[in-house]
């Protein structure tokens, strides 16, 4: 059976309530991203350590760079609990607003802390330079690993 | 729709002066799936965030049409390291 492994909170990108819109046509203008589509992204960026927006679920990667980014996470060591995942393969207005409020045209999108990280490309560069280990690791998202690099007494 | 490469290609070198320049298609020639390598003095002191965030500006109704879309940016001296 398909878990959803967005919160509720993000269910209301799907079926919006009260929009306070004036007129059915004008609410098509506003279709890109509403206020509260916003309100709802930003509270969910910011819910765990890392926010990752994908193609499909970590178990069932729909995309290549989806999948790409999942692997380089678990690489790492990104614990489950501290990581936050949802599907825009599941929820058509999430796969539009998340482009618009990170003014990124892709998915996957990486967010760390609250922060964007950025795409695939991106994730896996950093990954190569060292540089994703550093930013994890000074998020407290994975532990610092003591480098045993000099000989002891 | 497939991409017109040519149109992508003029579209960069319009706006940042590119030492090199490649556009791969990687999506078995149907034109959706692009990878391009850019090479460009203009990537000079910019964060890979601010690079990338500024191709796609550039390239924004390209990118839209496409199914995916991959960048590799380097200034002159980076792309020269990695040569080596």
């Amino acid at each position: 059976m398909f878990r959803p492994l967005f919160n509720s909170s993000l269910r209301t990108l799907a079926r919006p309530t009260s929009l306070r819109l004036p007129t059915p046509a004008l609410a098509l203008a506003y279709r890109t991203l509403t206020t509260e589509a916003r309100a709802t992204i930003q509270n969910a960026v910011k819910a765990a350590p890392v926010v990752l927006f994908m193609k499909g679920t970590p178990d069932a990667p729909q995309c290549g760079f989806s999948r790409a980014v999942v692997q380089v996470l678990d690489l790492h060591g990104v614990p489950a609990e501290k990581m936050q995942t949802y599907n825009v393969l599941a929820d058509a207005e999430l796969r539009s607003g998340i482009k618009e409020f990170s003014e990124w045209p892709t998915v996957p999108q990486i967010y760390i802390n609250g922060e964007f990280v950025g795409g695939c490309d991106i994730l896996l560069g950093m990954h190569q330079s060292g540089e994703l280990e550093t930013l994890l690791e000074n998020n407290n998202v994975i532990p610092k690993v003591e480098e045993s690099a000099q000989p002891s007494s | 729709m497939p991409i017109d490469v040519a149109a992508l290609e003029a579209a960069i070198r319009e706006a940042i002066l590119i030492t090199t320049l490649e556009i791969e298609d990687q999506s078995s020639g149907c034109g959706e799936s692009y990878a391009v390598v850019l090479v460009s003095e203009a990537f000079q002191g910019k964060s890979t965030l601010a690079r990338h965030r500024m191709v796609n500006n550039l390239l924004k109704s390209h990118i839209a049409q496409m199914h995916a879309f991959s960048q590799k940016t380097y200034t002159p001296q980076q792309y020269e390291e990695l040569k080596k």
